[in-house]
């Protein structure tokens, strides 16, 4: 067992961090709101290659590994960054391994590239990530994966400010994949990547959250000394920092079990995704709250993650469901029907 | 970065669990429940006889062989078993204290007995008017010509019972800081002016009171300096965190309650197992099991470093032992009113679950209160200012 990253995996974490210091700080956020995608930020992101990074050297990409987009994604996410890499890293790997050639336009992120992931109804695909800003979108309709490439989708305003969109999946240029058993296989495993990587995003976004709340808790002053000499904020801060530890870690190992093709990364893949959620959730909302009135007003950075914390997760479906998902999975369906 | 754990630890793991698997047997969990006794002598001696006592001491000072790896995995079984590890935990933590700062007489009488497996130690740390304020004792322990006389009363001196020393926090200066007027004695359990009383509790695990009455020691058996208290409680701490056993406890509970819903149908014939409200509860368990392992692992790979895993070793106990309480509730209530039902059979699943919920309350309170633990990842983890 070794929990330290490599020499590259911490050149990773750190290049992928300044540059969305650098090109889409915190502080201009809000310009990018309602729509959630910085142009410059993506630019900077295909100029490094990170796009095709995911996607294996036999289809022109890099062949990074899960763990490798985790930890990118993980500082993208604990900045909030507006750039859909987990969305567009899944679908290349996706279309890698179910066609012949991946778009060159993918692979190095002239087109942004997307995952529908819900199954189409009526052949719309609805609420896909990414949908405003994606020029393809893979989705599951009916017995068919299809790689759809049209005009990106009327953005749908949220409470997460995503690029949400609508797509039809009639629109465009259509080609079909897989069919069958195959499509849905293809699709459940582009779906756990996706769950894995927005777990690691997750997770830099409750990080990110925990550190301008002990910052906010180390400065504010009320009755003459920092609140957070106050044991129940300490408190409160503590069961999320420690949860966050746990969180980071199943999202690595789940990462580094689709790695490894692990017979377990479909399950901790499911686990990460709903730890992660709740305990970016929990600690966005704590650390709002921490905040007092400020945490309310627009002007204070906390909203901006406490917003996203559930618009990141709820995406793929109800917590709920994620649940009884997950339970399908570690114990096979109900026997029966239970009335 | 690789979450794979090494050969020799799961070849360790296996060697663990077959021994476990042979010497406790259920005749002997049996008799564990019936007289609530936290030690086993058979498996104690067993594993002493394997040397994993020995094993378990720093390199330094003579023993080694097993990393903490090794030795959180050693732990690990004999609680998925079920096994009492107190005795274990205690005996690793002391021989390792005494090989660090003891003199030559505890290194010679004492030590040799600890690792053999045939004399076991109790803590006396709390009193009964102090638990987390540890550095509070007053116990006395005077000068008495060439030795000292010693007099107070320690609470949950669990095992005293079957312990030949308790390891005791006495206070030797009460006119200095509370933090330096401390001194470690091992007192004998068969000295005159030592008593014990009984105390049975909500798990019906027994522990102890014990009564300290003009007992007199020679300074041979003082540990450390005198009023030095403090910095043998420090070695003794750093000894023990993160890798000493119970963090567990709800992998157990998941295991059992797996188990139950697999084998067993509701009042209407329907498997537990398709109870939407029994496998939520399981799952949620199931992930709060998978990250209580991580963060155990961490701490033993942060103690493999050669780093002291104080923030690790709080973050898997606060962690691990408040799941276990959120499990406990929530599978007794998934049980319905048959989860009240006690039985005296340890192999009847259903009952695990009662049990469980009155065996929890003890997890967030011994070893450390939650509320010590968050005070320490506050400050030592996020940098806090020290609480109010």
């Amino acid at each position: 067992m070794d929990l330290d990253p490599s020499v590259e995996q911490r050149a990773i974490v750190d290049v992928f961090g300044a540059l969305a210091d650098r090109f889409a700080p915190l502080d201009r956020l809000r310009e990018r709101e309602p729509g959630g995608f910085s142009p410059e930020l993506w630019e900077q992101l295909v100029a490094m290659g990170a796009p095709g990074m995911g996607v294996p050297e036999s289809a022109g990409g890099a062949g990074a590994s899960m763990l490798d987009l985790a930890l990118a994604v993980e500082a993208l996410g604990r900045r909030l960054a507006p750039a859909p890499l987990v969305e567009h890293a899944v679908a290349a790997r996706m279309l890698a391994v179910t066609s012949d050639d991946v778009p060159a336009a993918i692979v190095d992120g002239a087109d942004i590239a997307t995952v529908a992931l819900r199954p189409a109804r009526d052949g719309v695909a609805r609420l896909v990530p990414a949908g405003a800003v994606a020029a393809h979108v893979v989705a599951l309709d009916g017995e068919e994966l299809v790689l759809v490439t049209s005009e990106p989708g009327a953005l749908i305003e949220n409470l997460a400010s995503s690029p949400l969109a609508d797509r039809a999946l009639g629109d465009g240029d259509r080609r079909v994949l897989a069919t069958g058993a195959r499509a849905r296989a293809a699709h459940a495993h582009a779906v756990d990547e996706w769950r894995v990587l927005t777990a690691a995003a997750l997770v830099g976004l409750g990080l990110g959250a925990l550190a301008i709340g002990v910052r906010y808790v180390t400065e504010r002053e009320q009755f003459g000394v920092p609140i957070g000499s106050f044991q129940s904020l300490q408190h409160g801060l503590a069961d999320v920092a420690v949860a966050l530890d746990g969180a980071q870690l199943l999202a690595r190992k789940a990462a580094w079990a689709f790695d490894g093709d692990h017979p377990d990364a479909a399950q901790l893949a499911g686990m990460a995704f709903l730890f992660a959620a709740e305990q970016a959730q929990r600690t966005a909302a704590r650390a709002l709250h921490y905040h007092g009135g400020y945490g309310f007003m627009e002007e204070y950075d906390i909203q901006l993650f406490y917003r996203r914390a559930k618009g990141w997760a709820n995406v793929v479906g109800e917590p709920a469901r994620e649940y009884a998902r997950l339970a399908d999975l570690r114990y096979g369906e109900c026997t029966a029907a239970v009335g | 970065m690789d979450f794979t754990q090494s050969d020799t630890a799961v070849q360790f793991a296996n060697e663990v669990h077959a021994l476990v698997t042979q010497v406790f047997t259920d005749e002997r969990r049996q008799r564990a429940h019936d007289t609530g006794t936290m030690h086993d002598w058979e498996l104690h001696r067993a594993m002493a006889d394997k040397g994993w006592i020995r094993q378990a001491l720093p390199e330094a000072l003579g023993g080694g062989g097993r990393g903490p790896e090794e030795l959180a995995l050693l732990f690990r079984e004999l609680e998925l078993a079920g096994a009492p590890y107190d005795g274990l935990s205690i005996c690793t933590m002391v021989a390792s204290v005494i090989a660090h700062v003891g003199n030559d007489m505890q290194r010679r009488d004492i030590l040799p007995k600890l690792l053999a497996g045939e004399a076991l130690i109790a803590l006396g740390y709390s009193e009964p008017d102090s638990g987390s304020d540890v550095a509070a004792a007053r116990t006395r322990a005077v000068r008495d010509g060439d030795g000292w006389r010693i007099d107070g009363q320690k609470i949950f001196t669990s095992l005293a019972e079957e312990s030949e020393w308790v390891f005791l926090l006495t206070r030797t200066d009460p006119d200095v800081p509370k933090h330096q007027g401390l001194t470690f004695f091992l007192v004998p359990t068969s000295a005159p002016g030592f008593e014990l009383q009984p105390i049975r509790t909500l798990s019906g695990k027994r522990t102890n009171t014990t009564f300290y009455d003009g007992v007199v020691v020679d300074d041979e058996w003082r540990i450390g300096e005198v009023n030095g208290g403090w910095q043998v409680m420090l070695v003794a701490l750093s000894f023990e965190r993160g890798v000493a056993g119970g963090v567990r406890d709800a992998e157990r509970l998941l295991t059992v309650a797996e188990a139950h819903a697999r084998d067993s149908v509701d009042d209407d014939g329907h498997p537990l197992l398709d109870d939407p409200d029994r496998r939520d509860a399981l799952v949620r368990l199931a992930i709060d099991c998978e990250v209580t392992d991580l963060l155990a692992n961490r701490a033993a790979w942060v103690a493999a470093s050669g780093r002291l895993p104080g923030v690790e070793g709080a973050a898997t106990k606060l962690f691990a032992t408040e799941a276990l309480q959120r499990a406990a509730d929530r599978l007794l209530d998934a049980a319905g009113p048959a989860g009240l039902v006690q039985s005296h059979d340890v192999s009847a699943l259903s009952a695990f679950y009662e049990y469980c919920y009155r065996f929890a309350p003890v997890t967030t309170i011994y070893g450390g209160t939650s509320e010590i633990q968050r005070n320490l990842i506050a400050q030592r983890g996020l940098g806090l200012p020290r609480a109010r």
